[in-house]
């Protein structure tokens, strides 16, 4: 047994521990260090795994798979994490407290979505799974004299607790009828002959329980109370790392486990790509707070993504590698400059963005640069990533191309209401709001992946490229 | 100027321009406008040189920068200009800098302006110069948001707010490329699939025989992206509420180069790449064209402010183009690039006075004014040129290429060419009307304090007049050019079309 293969979860498990232990030990007022430490950490096992990226195998007769594929997954959940750390310090000290809580929980998340990634069987999956929610739990109700954040954490308790149900049902179905957890194995067995129809019926639940989680219409309802009562970096975590880990799990499951049985049902994910897509736009046009438009907004997103699980093809699993990681720099970045103006204004509404431009010219920028690359407009890097994910649907599905390409142009509109608040308007407060710099290095760092991708995407595509081979070769 | 990267230079000249603007301070006024003109300025001086050397007797691609830029999609920066596109490249250029000039009186938030605008600049540039499908997206989508942006803060309210007419203008537009980018990745993937091999250059394309059902759908759709941005009706109600609604040099660059990417999309993505479709679709673009140019031109009749009738006269004036290139032989299309750039000229020139009017006077409309000519002659000159040059005057630059166009598809569409020459009628009516009503007349007393455009103001008035001026006299030096780059395009598509059995 190669236990190295698994040097990066042990690494974050580690400096979770650290984080909390150290919370306990380290005086009050020198624990705003622990931002710092945690991002350090992170950035270190960060570099690690992309020294070890060509280490591959599976432990454990197959239960904990590394291949690119996870591993780049895991390096979107610490890219995610990095600057998520990095935006929130200040809102973090100022706003919520409870620093070494926070930052090893979120910690914690992260090793939750890293064994999602890596889960080679249905147990590993469920833990995996598990771990990130209830760090999740934890992270949303944080500010706990917040009536808001309270209630988003009730909300998100009860459902994702349901998803979860849901989810369980579903495989114990899958295990009642092929005997195994093994998702190779199942796909060895589902290929060999057929299997009655209860088989369909755990699919459905797999289908909602996952749906749950990556935002879907119509299981998207609690997405935007939540997004908007949570603690603002913990929404951007979120939408980005929480449903990326989702996306590598559904991918998982459904093109490496279902394979022959997912064939007939490619129909079904086009439509539930469409549907998602076209409720999340719609719904979010009438938004007047930022964080419920950019809620939304993440629904609409994860419709986009879907069209990259229809094909299910190298292709298909590429376009959804590159857009997970190209949309943690938009969202992140976005949610940013949002905890950030709530920092100093205390609003969440979009009208008191006003002159947002002349309080503080790098967060508009930023915001500017999140929006347009979310709507797919070049040079930014959301064009490159939407053609990925529509280049793969247009021989098949045409139709949801059209979509597709149609409501990001709609998606323009509110994304531009946005902007127009920003620009044009005259500030109602004049008085300039201050970054401080970790938070103003997010911005930077995100700004420029952004643009740098959009203009020359190509190592990127190489990369992802590889990570979409090597799913292929272990299956 | 062997390996001199000189496409790439003229490009980034205005990027540069507006790199440099972010360290000015905001209050610099004068120093701004003056680097923005000395962006430009460097990029106007090169494509001048470049057209003075590129070898018509040789043809093609001149110019060539190729560097691999995404392996995976064949993806090329691949820049090059030709007959087409040379004369596309040289309007932008010289619009971009008259604009600057045009906008010399912009004294709020000049700075957030002008690198807005050079950003604009160079996306259209990129269009005209890049020779790889998915190079000239970026560039194409890259324009949409500056003018958006342009539109709402520097515009102006008049018969509908700003923030309609620039949301009008951005939706159409977004909407449009919407479908191309359909279009286009369909036609991507389709040649990957018959070829093997993914390649993203225009010319590669080209190469490849798409099937002619496929070739029906997506050259609809890219008629559609393109034809919307070409204000081709019934898609072209964006246009004069747009124009209304932006800042002067916004509508300079919008109605002048702007639109002519759709133009020039159809000639040279649409038609080289479908050939099929475009055979199929020629004659739908002609009734289209000329039911756009005649709707328009009555519009044009009965608008009374001065930016719409303008508005609805280009829109007229892209009819002939899409008539030009249904025609689908050289002389045709031809006169449509001819009529492309002249239109270009003649817009410029026409929305830069009638932004300095309406700057003086605080006023379009027709009614409110009059006798301008005694207080301000100078402006007086610029609109009448403008004028006579929109209806066609011989011995000005748009007489040629209409004439031309006229001459090409009368052939192949004897009656819808009749209606479009009928056109010009209705054409001169309305622009020697509004003419008459605001230059001539008595003397109004209360334009009487009213000061002549001087100085840094007279740019756009010597430039562009200067232009339509010898475009006219001397048509061959932009024929020559416009006809050395047709004659091998329409060459391969007949060929095309010829082994396809379409002909």
């Amino acid at each position: 047994m190669d236990w190295s293969l698994m040097d990066i979860e042990i690494a974050t498990a580690v400096l979770g521990l650290g984080l909390l232990v150290l919370g306990l030990i380290v005086p009050h007022n020198a624990r705003r260090g622990l931002g710092w430490l945690t991002v350090l950490g992170l950035a270190g096992i960060l570099a690690l795994s992309i020294g070890t990226w060509s280490h591959q195998g599976s432990l454990y007769g197959g239960m904990y798979i590394v291949d690119s594929y996870s591993t780049f997954f895991k390096e979107i959940f610490l890219t995610a994490a990095i600057l998520v750390t990095l935006g929130s310090m200040r809102y973090v000290d100022e706003q919520v407290g409870y620093q070494a809580e926070y930052y090893g929980i979120l910690v914690f998340a992260t090793l939750g979505m890293m064994v999602m990634a890596s889960a080679g069987d249905f147990i590993t999956l469920y833990l995996g799974l598990e771990l990130m929610t209830i760090a999740f739990i934890i992270l949303v109700a944080l500010r706990k004299t917040d009536g808001k954040s309270v209630e988003a954490g009730i909300k998100y308790v009860l459902l994702a607790g349901l998803s979860s149900a849901v989810l369980l049902f579903g495989l114990s179905l899958v295990y009642g009828l092929t005997g195994t957890v093994n998702i190779i194995r199942i796909a060895l067995l589902l290929s060999r002959g057929a299997f009655p129809p209860v088989l369909i019926l755990g699919l459905v639940l797999l289908v909602a329980g996952l749906g749950f989680k990556i935002s879907a219409v119509p299981f998207h309802m609690w997405a935007p109370d939540v997004y908007e009562g949570a603690p603002t970096p913990i929404t951007a975590f979120l939408g980005t790392g929480s449903k990326a880990a989702s996306f590598a799990v559904v991918l998982r499951l459904f093109t490496a486990g279902f394979s022959g049985v997912w064939a007939n049902w490619t129909l079904m994910v086009a439509i539930l790509a469409a549907v998602t897509m076209v409720v999340g736009n719609l719904v979010a046009i009438p938004q007047t707070n930022i964080k419920r438009l950019l809620a939304y907004s993440s629904v609409a997103q994860a419709g986009y993504i879907l069209v990259g699980v229809v094909t299910a093809s190298p292709a298909g699993v590429k376009a959804v590698l590159f857009y997970a990681f190209i949309y943690v720099f938009a969202t992140v970045g976005a949610f940013t400059v949002v905890a950030n103006v709530f920092a100093q204004t205390g609003s969440d509404e979009i009208r008191d963005y006003a002159g947002l431009s002349q309080r503080s010219p790098l967060s508009a920028a930023m915001m500017l640069f999140a929006l347009l690359s979310m709507a797919g407009i070049p040079p930014l890097a959301g064009f490159a990533g939407k053609f990925y994910l529509f280049a793969t649907v247009i021989q098949g599905y045409p139709w949801l191309a059209v979509i597709g390409l149609v409501m990001s142009m709609v998606s323009v509109y509110y994304y531009l209401r946005v902007v127009l608040v920003m620009y044009r308007d005259e500030p109602l407060d004049p008085s300039p709001i201050t970054l401080s710099s970790p938070v103003a290095l997010t911005m930077v760092i995100a700004m420029v992946a952004t643009l740098v991708i959009g203009f020359y995407p190509g190592p990127l595509a190489n990369v992802t490229d590889l990570a979409a081979r090597s799913f292929f070769v272990l299956r | 100027m062997n390996g001199f990267p000189i496409l790439s230079v003229i490009l980034f000249a205005p990027v540069a321009g507006a790199l440099l603007l972010v360290f000015i301070p905001p209050a610099e006024h004068k120093l701004i406008k003056a680097v923005a003109a000395t962006a430009t300025f460097v990029s106007l001086a090169l494509t001048v040189y470049a057209y003075a050397v590129y070898d018509q007797a040789v043809g093609g691609l001149q110019f060539v920068e190729r560097v691999p830029w995404i392996k995976d999609l064949g993806v090329t920066y691949f820049l090059g200009v030709d007959g087409i596109s040379l004369p596309m490249l040289l309007l932008i250029a010289i619009i971009g800098f008259t604009a600057i000039f045009a906008s010399w009186n912009v004294n709020m938030r000049p700075r957030e302006f002008f690198i807005l605008f050079l950003t604009l600049v160079t996306g259209v540039m990129g269009t005209f110069v890049s020779m790889d499908l998915f190079i000239f997206l970026l560039f194409y989508e890259v324009v949409v948001i500056p003018i958006y942006i342009m539109v709402v803060i520097w515009g102006s309210t008049k018969r509908v707010t700003k923030e309609y007419a620039g949301m009008k203008l951005t939706i159409y537009l977004l909407v449009g490329s919407a479908f191309l980018l359909v279009a286009v990745i369909a036609v991507f993937i389709q040649a990957l699939l018959i070829t093997g091999k993914p390649d993203f250059s225009i010319y590669g394309l080209a190469r490849v025989a798409f099937p002619l059902g496929f070739q029906r759908w997506t050259f609809a759709f890219m008629l559609f992206g393109f034809g919307s941005l070409l204000s081709m009706w019934p898609f072209h109600s964006w246009s004069p509420d747009g124009y209304a609604g932006a800042p002067t040099a916004v509508s300079m660059v919008h109605a002048g180069v702007l639109k002519k990417i759709g133009g020039y999309g159809l000639i040279r993505i649409a038609l080289l790449i479908l050939p099929g479709g475009a055979a199929y679709w020629a004659p739908t673009i002609a009734v289209l064209g000329v039911a756009g140019a005649a709707y328009a031109a009555f519009g044009a009749l009965a608008q009374k402010d001065l930016k719409y009738i303008v508005g609805y006269s280009s829109v007229s004036h892209m009819g002939y183009v899409l008539l030009g290139i249904a025609s689908l032989n050289v002389i045709g299309i031809n006169g449509a690039v001819a009529n492309m750039f002249a239109h270009g000229i003649m817009a410029a020139l026409f929305f830069s006075t009638i932004g300095f009017v309406y700057e003086k006077t605080h006023t379009r409309w027709v009614p409110d004014l009059g006798g301008l000519f005694q207080q301000m002659p100078r402006v007086g000159v610029a609109f009448v040129l403008a004028g006579l040059a929109s209806l066609g005057l011989p011995g000005l630059i748009s007489f040629v290429p209409e004439f031309t166009i006229f001459l090409g598809s009368f052939g192949r569409y004897g009656g819808l060419s009749v209606v479009a020459i009928a056109t010009i009628i209705i054409t001169a009516l309305f622009v020697l009307r509004a003419v008459a009503n605001t230059l001539y007349g008595p003397r109004r007393e209360e334009y009487d304090h009213l000061t002549d455009i001087r100085g840094p103001e007279m740019v756009p008035l010597a430039v562009l007049g200067t232009v339509l001026v010898v475009g006219g006299l001397v048509p061959s030096l932009l024929f020559n050019m416009i006809n050395s780059g047709v004659t091998p395009l329409v060459a391969s598509v007949t060929h095309t079309l010829r082994i396809g059995g379409v002909l």
